[in-house]
Protein backbone atom coordinates (compact mmCIF):
# COMPACT_ATOMS: atom_id res chain seq x y z
CA UNK A 1 0.00 0.00 0.00
CA UNK A 2 2.81 2.46 0.95
CA UNK A 3 4.48 1.51 -2.76
CA UNK A 4 1.01 3.36 -4.41
CA UNK A 5 0.73 6.08 -1.18
CA UNK A 6 3.99 7.26 -1.55
CA UNK A 7 4.48 8.87 -5.08
CA UNK A 8 0.39 10.27 -5.32
CA UNK A 9 1.45 11.66 -2.28
CA UNK A 10 4.44 13.30 -3.20
CA UNK A 11 2.66 14.47 -6.86
CA UNK A 12 -0.04 16.42 -4.46
CA UNK A 13 2.80 17.80 -2.52
CA UNK A 14 4.47 18.89 -5.61
CA UNK A 15 1.85 20.58 -7.25
CA UNK A 16 0.87 22.03 -3.45
CA UNK A 17 4.41 23.28 -2.86
CA UNK A 18 4.40 25.11 -6.98
CA UNK A 19 0.90 26.59 -6.45
CA UNK A 20 2.07 28.79 -3.55
CA UNK A 21 5.57 29.02 -4.91
CA UNK A 22 3.51 30.97 -7.54
CA UNK A 23 1.47 32.70 -4.99
CA UNK A 24 4.35 34.14 -3.62
CA UNK A 25 5.86 34.99 -6.35
CA UNK A 26 2.83 37.34 -6.93
CA UNK A 27 2.42 38.08 -3.73
CA UNK A 28 6.29 39.59 -3.24
CA UNK A 29 5.51 42.09 -5.71
CA UNK A 30 5.01 45.01 -4.01
CA UNK A 31 7.62 44.18 -1.23
CA UNK A 32 10.84 43.28 -3.99
CA UNK A 33 12.67 46.53 -3.43
CA UNK A 34 14.29 48.09 -6.90
CA UNK A 35 11.86 46.06 -8.95
CA UNK A 36 11.65 48.10 -12.10
CA UNK A 37 15.41 47.65 -12.41
CA UNK A 38 15.27 44.08 -12.39
CA UNK A 39 11.92 43.56 -14.68
CA UNK A 40 14.15 46.09 -17.30
CA UNK A 41 17.07 43.75 -16.90
CA UNK A 42 14.53 40.37 -17.02
CA UNK A 43 12.81 42.51 -20.07
CA UNK A 44 15.75 42.21 -21.81
CA UNK A 45 17.32 38.56 -20.97
CA UNK A 46 14.15 37.15 -21.83
CA UNK A 47 12.56 39.32 -24.53
CA UNK A 48 15.04 41.20 -26.25
CA UNK A 49 17.68 38.43 -26.39
CA UNK A 50 15.17 36.26 -27.61
CA UNK A 51 13.91 38.55 -30.84
CA UNK A 52 16.36 37.51 -33.25
CA UNK A 53 15.65 33.59 -32.79
CA UNK A 54 11.97 34.85 -32.87
CA UNK A 55 11.99 37.20 -35.72
CA UNK A 56 14.06 33.54 -37.55
CA UNK A 57 11.57 30.97 -36.41
CA UNK A 58 8.70 33.22 -37.37
CA UNK A 59 9.13 33.74 -40.85
CA UNK A 60 10.65 30.50 -41.58
CA UNK A 61 6.94 28.82 -39.96
CA UNK A 62 5.06 31.48 -42.25
CA UNK A 63 7.25 30.45 -45.41
CA UNK A 64 6.78 27.34 -45.16
CA UNK A 65 3.22 27.34 -44.03
CA UNK A 66 2.33 29.77 -47.13
CA UNK A 67 4.62 26.77 -49.18
CA UNK A 68 2.21 24.24 -48.19
CA UNK A 69 -1.00 25.71 -47.76
CA UNK A 70 -0.62 26.81 -51.30
CA UNK A 71 -0.43 23.32 -52.82
CA UNK A 72 -2.65 21.95 -50.79
CA UNK A 73 -5.69 24.72 -51.60
CA UNK A 74 -4.97 25.05 -55.03
CA UNK A 75 -5.77 20.93 -55.32
CA UNK A 76 -9.20 22.83 -55.31
CA UNK A 77 -9.00 26.57 -56.43
CA UNK A 78 -9.48 27.99 -53.15
CA UNK A 79 -5.68 29.98 -52.96
CA UNK A 80 -7.64 32.88 -52.17
CA UNK A 81 -8.43 31.54 -48.75
CA UNK A 82 -4.51 31.34 -48.20
CA UNK A 83 -4.40 34.47 -46.05
CA UNK A 84 -6.80 33.97 -43.59
CA UNK A 85 -5.65 30.10 -42.89
CA UNK A 86 -2.09 31.37 -42.40
CA UNK A 87 -3.44 34.23 -40.29
CA UNK A 88 -5.77 32.01 -38.02
CA UNK A 89 -3.38 29.79 -38.07
CA UNK A 90 -0.36 31.72 -36.93
CA UNK A 91 -2.69 33.76 -34.46
CA UNK A 92 -4.76 31.29 -32.78
CA UNK A 93 -1.86 28.39 -32.53
CA UNK A 94 1.76 28.33 -33.98
CA UNK A 95 2.88 32.59 -32.32
CA UNK A 96 1.89 31.44 -28.65
CA UNK A 97 3.09 28.13 -28.83
CA UNK A 98 6.13 28.03 -30.45
CA UNK A 99 7.20 31.40 -28.92
CA UNK A 100 6.86 29.90 -25.61
CA UNK A 101 8.65 27.20 -26.55
CA UNK A 102 11.38 29.29 -28.15
CA UNK A 103 11.59 31.29 -24.88
CA UNK A 104 11.54 27.93 -22.95
CA UNK A 105 14.36 26.92 -25.20
CA UNK A 106 16.40 30.09 -24.81
CA UNK A 107 15.74 31.52 -21.73
CA UNK A 108 13.78 29.42 -19.66
CA UNK A 109 16.58 26.73 -19.54
CA UNK A 110 19.52 29.52 -18.55
CA UNK A 111 16.90 30.81 -15.98
CA UNK A 112 16.65 27.14 -14.26
CA UNK A 113 20.67 26.92 -14.41
CA UNK A 114 21.42 30.11 -12.80
CA UNK A 115 18.62 29.74 -10.17
CA UNK A 116 20.04 26.39 -9.67
CA UNK A 117 23.45 27.54 -9.30
CA UNK A 118 22.80 29.86 -6.79
CA UNK A 119 21.04 27.32 -4.72
CA UNK A 120 24.18 24.63 -4.68
CA UNK A 121 26.58 27.83 -3.56
CA UNK A 122 24.02 28.40 -0.95
CA UNK A 123 23.54 32.14 -2.25
CA UNK A 124 19.62 31.60 -2.01
CA UNK A 125 20.76 31.40 1.72
CA UNK A 126 23.11 34.16 2.14
CA UNK A 127 19.91 36.01 0.74
CA UNK A 128 17.58 35.04 3.09
CA UNK A 129 20.74 35.88 6.08
CA UNK A 130 20.68 39.42 4.44
CA UNK A 131 16.40 39.19 5.30
CA UNK A 132 16.05 39.67 1.49
CA UNK A 133 12.85 37.36 0.44
CA UNK A 134 14.63 35.11 -2.36
CA UNK A 135 11.31 34.53 -4.11
CA UNK A 136 10.77 38.30 -4.47
CA UNK A 137 13.94 38.72 -5.14
CA UNK A 138 14.48 36.14 -8.18
CA UNK A 139 11.01 34.96 -8.89
CA UNK A 140 8.88 37.96 -9.16
CA UNK A 141 10.83 40.39 -11.11
CA UNK A 142 10.61 37.22 -13.90
CA UNK A 143 7.26 36.92 -13.87
CA UNK A 144 6.60 40.35 -14.32
CA UNK A 145 9.29 40.74 -16.99
CA UNK A 146 7.58 37.48 -18.46
CA UNK A 147 4.62 39.12 -18.92
CA UNK A 148 5.50 41.98 -20.74
CA UNK A 149 7.83 40.41 -23.16
CA UNK A 150 5.74 37.00 -24.39
CA UNK A 151 2.82 39.25 -25.72
CA UNK A 152 4.70 41.15 -27.16
CA UNK A 153 7.31 38.24 -28.88
CA UNK A 154 4.28 36.67 -29.58
CA UNK A 155 2.92 39.49 -31.55
CA UNK A 156 6.14 39.91 -33.67
CA UNK A 157 6.25 36.57 -34.51
CA UNK A 158 2.59 36.44 -35.54
CA UNK A 159 3.21 39.88 -37.96
CA UNK A 160 6.64 38.24 -39.45
CA UNK A 161 4.61 34.86 -40.19
CA UNK A 162 2.38 36.96 -42.03
CA UNK A 163 5.21 38.69 -43.71
CA UNK A 164 6.48 35.37 -44.35
CA UNK A 165 3.82 33.99 -45.49
CA UNK A 166 3.05 36.52 -47.70
CA UNK A 167 7.06 36.30 -49.36
CA UNK A 168 6.11 32.39 -50.19
CA UNK A 169 2.86 32.38 -51.54
CA UNK A 170 2.70 36.10 -53.42
CA UNK A 171 6.56 36.95 -54.34
CA UNK A 172 7.51 33.15 -54.88
CA UNK A 173 3.98 31.55 -56.08
CA UNK A 174 2.79 34.49 -57.37
CA UNK A 175 -0.59 34.76 -55.84
CA UNK A 176 -2.31 38.25 -55.74
CA UNK A 177 -1.44 40.33 -52.81
CA UNK A 178 -4.56 42.14 -52.60
CA UNK A 179 -6.64 38.66 -52.00
CA UNK A 180 -3.62 37.59 -49.44
CA UNK A 181 -3.96 40.97 -47.44
CA UNK A 182 -7.58 41.07 -47.77
CA UNK A 183 -8.28 37.70 -46.83
CA UNK A 184 -6.51 38.21 -43.65
CA UNK A 185 -8.09 41.50 -42.97
CA UNK A 186 -11.64 40.08 -43.74
CA UNK A 187 -11.45 37.15 -40.97
CA UNK A 188 -9.24 37.89 -38.25
CA UNK A 189 -11.77 39.58 -35.46
CA UNK A 190 -10.03 41.36 -32.43
CA UNK A 191 -11.92 38.38 -30.03
CA UNK A 192 -8.76 35.86 -32.20
CA UNK A 193 -5.95 38.77 -30.97
CA UNK A 194 -7.58 38.90 -27.55
CA UNK A 195 -7.40 34.50 -27.24
CA UNK A 196 -3.97 35.07 -28.38
CA UNK A 197 -2.39 37.42 -25.84
CA UNK A 198 -4.43 35.70 -23.38
CA UNK A 199 -2.65 32.32 -24.32
CA UNK A 200 0.91 34.24 -24.06
CA UNK A 201 0.32 35.61 -20.69
CA UNK A 202 -0.84 32.03 -19.46
CA UNK A 203 1.95 30.58 -20.77
CA UNK A 204 4.71 33.46 -19.69
CA UNK A 205 3.66 32.74 -16.30
CA UNK A 206 3.73 28.82 -16.57
CA UNK A 207 7.09 29.23 -17.82
CA UNK A 208 8.62 31.15 -15.10
CA UNK A 209 6.46 28.81 -12.58
CA UNK A 210 8.63 25.74 -14.05
CA UNK A 211 11.59 27.09 -14.78
CA UNK A 212 12.07 29.23 -11.57
CA UNK A 213 10.83 26.24 -9.47
CA UNK A 214 13.06 23.70 -10.94
CA UNK A 215 16.18 26.32 -10.32
CA UNK A 216 15.14 27.15 -6.82
CA UNK A 217 14.48 22.82 -5.48
CA UNK A 218 17.82 21.86 -7.54
CA UNK A 219 19.37 20.81 -3.85
CA UNK A 220 16.43 18.82 -2.80
CA UNK A 221 16.73 16.19 -6.00
CA UNK A 222 17.10 13.25 -5.83
CA UNK A 223 18.43 12.16 -8.61
CA UNK A 224 21.50 13.90 -8.44
CA UNK A 225 23.90 16.09 -6.03
CA UNK A 226 25.81 19.33 -6.68
CA UNK A 227 26.23 20.05 -10.45
CA UNK A 228 24.60 17.07 -11.87
CA UNK A 229 21.12 17.86 -10.21
CA UNK A 230 21.68 21.22 -11.99
CA UNK A 231 21.89 19.36 -14.97
CA UNK A 232 19.26 17.28 -14.58
CA UNK A 233 16.71 20.58 -13.07
CA UNK A 234 17.04 22.35 -16.39
CA UNK A 235 16.46 19.23 -18.31
CA UNK A 236 13.19 18.67 -16.67
CA UNK A 237 12.00 22.48 -16.38
CA UNK A 238 12.35 22.39 -20.37
CA UNK A 239 10.15 19.10 -20.49
CA UNK A 240 7.81 20.23 -18.47
CA UNK A 241 7.50 23.68 -19.43
CA UNK A 242 6.97 22.03 -22.98
CA UNK A 243 4.59 19.43 -21.85
CA UNK A 244 2.44 22.37 -19.72
CA UNK A 245 2.21 24.70 -22.53
CA UNK A 246 1.27 21.93 -25.08
CA UNK A 247 -2.04 20.98 -22.28
CA UNK A 248 -2.43 24.52 -21.58
CA UNK A 249 -2.94 25.19 -25.14
CA UNK A 250 -5.39 22.74 -25.58
CA UNK A 251 -7.71 23.63 -22.56
CA UNK A 252 -7.27 27.32 -23.54
CA UNK A 253 -8.20 26.83 -26.87
CA UNK A 254 -11.46 24.41 -25.87
CA UNK A 255 -12.26 27.77 -23.92
CA UNK A 256 -12.16 30.32 -26.88
CA UNK A 257 -13.14 28.49 -29.22
CA UNK B 1 22.88 49.23 -17.47
CA UNK B 2 25.29 49.81 -19.96
CA UNK B 3 23.86 52.36 -22.57
CA UNK B 4 23.76 49.91 -25.31
CA UNK B 5 21.53 47.41 -23.27
CA UNK B 6 19.51 50.07 -22.67
CA UNK B 7 18.72 50.62 -26.92
CA UNK B 8 18.42 46.97 -27.25
CA UNK B 9 15.37 46.89 -24.75
CA UNK B 10 14.18 49.98 -25.93
CA UNK B 11 14.26 48.92 -30.18
CA UNK B 12 12.73 45.22 -28.50
CA UNK B 13 9.66 47.03 -27.12
CA UNK B 14 8.97 49.09 -29.59
CA UNK B 15 8.98 46.58 -32.08
CA UNK B 16 7.10 45.06 -30.19
CA UNK B 17 4.55 47.36 -29.87
CA UNK B 18 3.92 48.53 -33.30
CA UNK B 19 3.25 44.72 -33.66
CA UNK B 20 0.35 44.67 -31.17
CA UNK B 21 -1.22 47.35 -32.81
CA UNK B 22 -1.07 46.39 -36.29
CA UNK B 23 -2.85 43.24 -34.59
CA UNK B 24 -5.35 45.24 -32.78
CA UNK B 25 -6.04 48.16 -34.49
CA UNK B 26 -5.67 47.10 -38.46
CA UNK B 27 -6.31 43.07 -38.15
CA UNK B 28 -8.49 43.49 -35.06
CA UNK B 29 -10.60 46.92 -36.07
CA UNK B 30 -10.43 47.81 -33.08
CA UNK B 31 -11.87 51.47 -32.94
CA UNK B 32 -9.41 53.72 -31.35
CA UNK B 33 -10.02 57.33 -32.68
CA UNK B 34 -14.33 56.97 -31.35
CA UNK B 35 -17.13 56.50 -33.66
CA UNK B 36 -17.44 58.44 -36.59
CA UNK B 37 -20.43 58.19 -39.11
CA UNK B 38 -24.47 57.40 -38.15
CA UNK B 39 -26.13 54.48 -37.09
CA UNK B 40 -29.42 53.81 -39.03
CA UNK B 41 -31.50 50.39 -38.62
CA UNK B 42 -33.89 48.39 -41.20
CA UNK B 43 -36.07 45.97 -40.00
CA UNK B 44 -36.32 42.84 -42.59
CA UNK B 45 -38.59 39.92 -42.65
CA UNK B 46 -35.33 37.28 -42.64
CA UNK B 47 -31.83 38.43 -42.21
CA UNK B 48 -30.89 34.44 -42.39
CA UNK B 49 -26.96 34.22 -42.84
CA UNK B 50 -26.42 37.74 -42.20
CA UNK B 51 -23.49 38.31 -39.03
CA UNK B 52 -22.56 40.98 -36.86
CA UNK B 53 -19.68 43.06 -38.73
CA UNK B 54 -21.05 42.16 -42.37
CA UNK B 55 -20.50 45.36 -44.62
CA UNK B 56 -22.73 46.94 -45.80
CA UNK B 57 -22.04 48.11 -49.40
CA UNK B 58 -23.11 50.69 -52.15
CA UNK B 59 -22.76 50.05 -55.73
CA UNK B 60 -20.25 46.81 -54.79
CA UNK B 61 -18.16 49.73 -51.95
CA UNK B 62 -17.97 49.14 -48.17
CA UNK B 63 -19.19 52.15 -46.56
CA UNK B 64 -19.90 50.93 -43.18
CA UNK B 65 -20.75 47.37 -41.67
CA UNK B 66 -23.44 45.55 -39.55
CA UNK B 67 -23.50 46.64 -35.65
CA UNK B 68 -26.38 44.55 -33.99
CA UNK B 69 -29.01 42.09 -35.09
CA UNK B 70 -32.29 41.82 -33.18
CA UNK B 71 -35.43 40.54 -32.92
CA UNK B 72 -38.52 42.68 -32.31
CA UNK B 73 -40.80 40.35 -31.10
CA UNK B 74 -43.86 42.67 -32.02
CA UNK B 75 -44.38 41.10 -35.15
CA UNK B 76 -41.37 38.83 -35.45
CA UNK B 77 -39.18 40.93 -37.64
CA UNK B 78 -35.11 41.14 -37.82
CA UNK B 79 -34.27 44.58 -36.83
CA UNK B 80 -30.68 45.19 -38.48
CA UNK B 81 -28.45 48.57 -37.04
CA UNK B 82 -25.95 49.47 -39.49
CA UNK B 83 -23.35 51.50 -38.59
CA UNK B 84 -22.79 54.00 -41.92
CA UNK B 85 -19.58 55.81 -42.41
CA UNK B 86 -19.03 59.79 -41.92
CA UNK B 87 -19.17 61.50 -45.40
CA UNK B 88 -22.30 59.16 -47.20
CA UNK B 89 -25.24 60.65 -47.01
CA UNK B 90 -28.16 58.43 -47.91
CA UNK B 91 -31.14 59.28 -49.33
CA UNK B 92 -34.21 58.40 -47.27
CA UNK B 93 -36.02 56.46 -50.53
CA UNK B 94 -32.77 54.32 -50.38
CA UNK B 95 -33.34 50.11 -50.56
CA UNK B 96 -31.50 47.78 -47.89
CA UNK B 97 -31.13 44.10 -49.59
CA UNK B 98 -29.27 40.88 -47.75
CA UNK B 99 -27.39 39.80 -50.54
CA UNK B 100 -24.94 36.92 -50.98
CA UNK B 101 -21.32 37.34 -52.13
CA UNK B 102 -20.86 34.60 -54.44
CA UNK B 103 -22.84 31.49 -54.58
CA UNK B 104 -21.93 30.20 -51.04
CA UNK B 105 -19.91 33.33 -50.15
CA UNK B 106 -20.69 35.76 -46.84
CA UNK B 107 -23.81 37.41 -46.33
CA UNK B 108 -23.39 41.11 -46.81
CA UNK B 109 -26.41 44.55 -46.90
CA UNK B 110 -26.79 46.00 -50.16
CA UNK B 111 -27.84 49.69 -50.02
CA UNK B 112 -29.85 50.58 -53.64
CA UNK B 113 -29.68 54.32 -53.54
CA UNK B 114 -32.66 56.50 -54.01
CA UNK B 115 -33.67 59.68 -55.55
CA UNK B 116 -34.98 61.38 -52.83
CA UNK B 117 -33.82 64.95 -51.34
CA UNK B 118 -33.89 63.95 -47.51
CA UNK B 119 -31.15 62.14 -46.34
CA UNK B 120 -31.19 59.36 -43.50
CA UNK B 121 -30.21 60.87 -39.94
CA UNK B 122 -29.22 58.71 -37.07
CA UNK B 123 -31.53 56.83 -36.08
CA UNK B 124 -33.35 56.70 -38.89
CA UNK B 125 -35.19 53.97 -40.13
CA UNK B 126 -34.97 52.49 -43.86
CA UNK B 127 -38.35 51.53 -44.65
CA UNK B 128 -38.13 49.87 -48.06
CA UNK B 129 -35.96 46.47 -47.63
CA UNK B 130 -35.45 43.23 -49.57
CA UNK B 131 -34.84 40.12 -46.98
CA UNK B 132 -31.74 37.13 -47.72
CA UNK B 133 -32.57 35.28 -50.65
CA UNK B 134 -33.54 31.35 -49.82
CA UNK B 135 -31.50 29.27 -51.82
CA UNK B 136 -32.57 25.86 -50.35
CA UNK B 137 -36.51 27.16 -51.16
CA UNK B 138 -35.23 28.00 -54.73
CA UNK B 139 -33.69 24.93 -55.53
CA UNK B 140 -36.43 23.45 -54.04
CA UNK B 141 -39.01 25.02 -56.19
CA UNK B 142 -36.50 24.08 -59.46
CA UNK B 143 -36.76 20.82 -58.57
CA UNK B 144 -40.08 19.98 -57.44
CA UNK B 145 -41.55 22.73 -59.88
CA UNK B 146 -43.60 25.56 -59.22
CA UNK B 147 -41.53 28.10 -60.49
Amino acid sequence: MNEIRTPIFQLLNRLGDMTLFLAEGFRQIPYSRRLAGKVVQQVYVIGAKSMFVILLIGLFTGLVLGLQAFYAMSMFGAQGMLGSLLALTLIREMAPVLTAVMITARAGSAMTAEIGVMRISDQIDALEVMDIHPIGYLVSPRLLAALITFPLLTSIFTVIGIFGGYLSACVLLSLNEGRYFSGIESSVTLHDIQGCFLKAAVFAVLVILVCCYQGYNAHLRKDGKGAEAVGNATTSAVVMSCVLILMADYVLTSFLL
Amino acid sequence: MSAAKTTVIGVFVLIGLICVSYLTIKLGRMEVLGDKGYTVSARFSSVAGLRVGASVEIAGVSVGKVSAIRLDTNDYTAYVDLHINEGVPISEDSMASVKTSGLIGDKYISITPGGAEETLRQGSVISDTEPALDLEALIGKVVFGGV
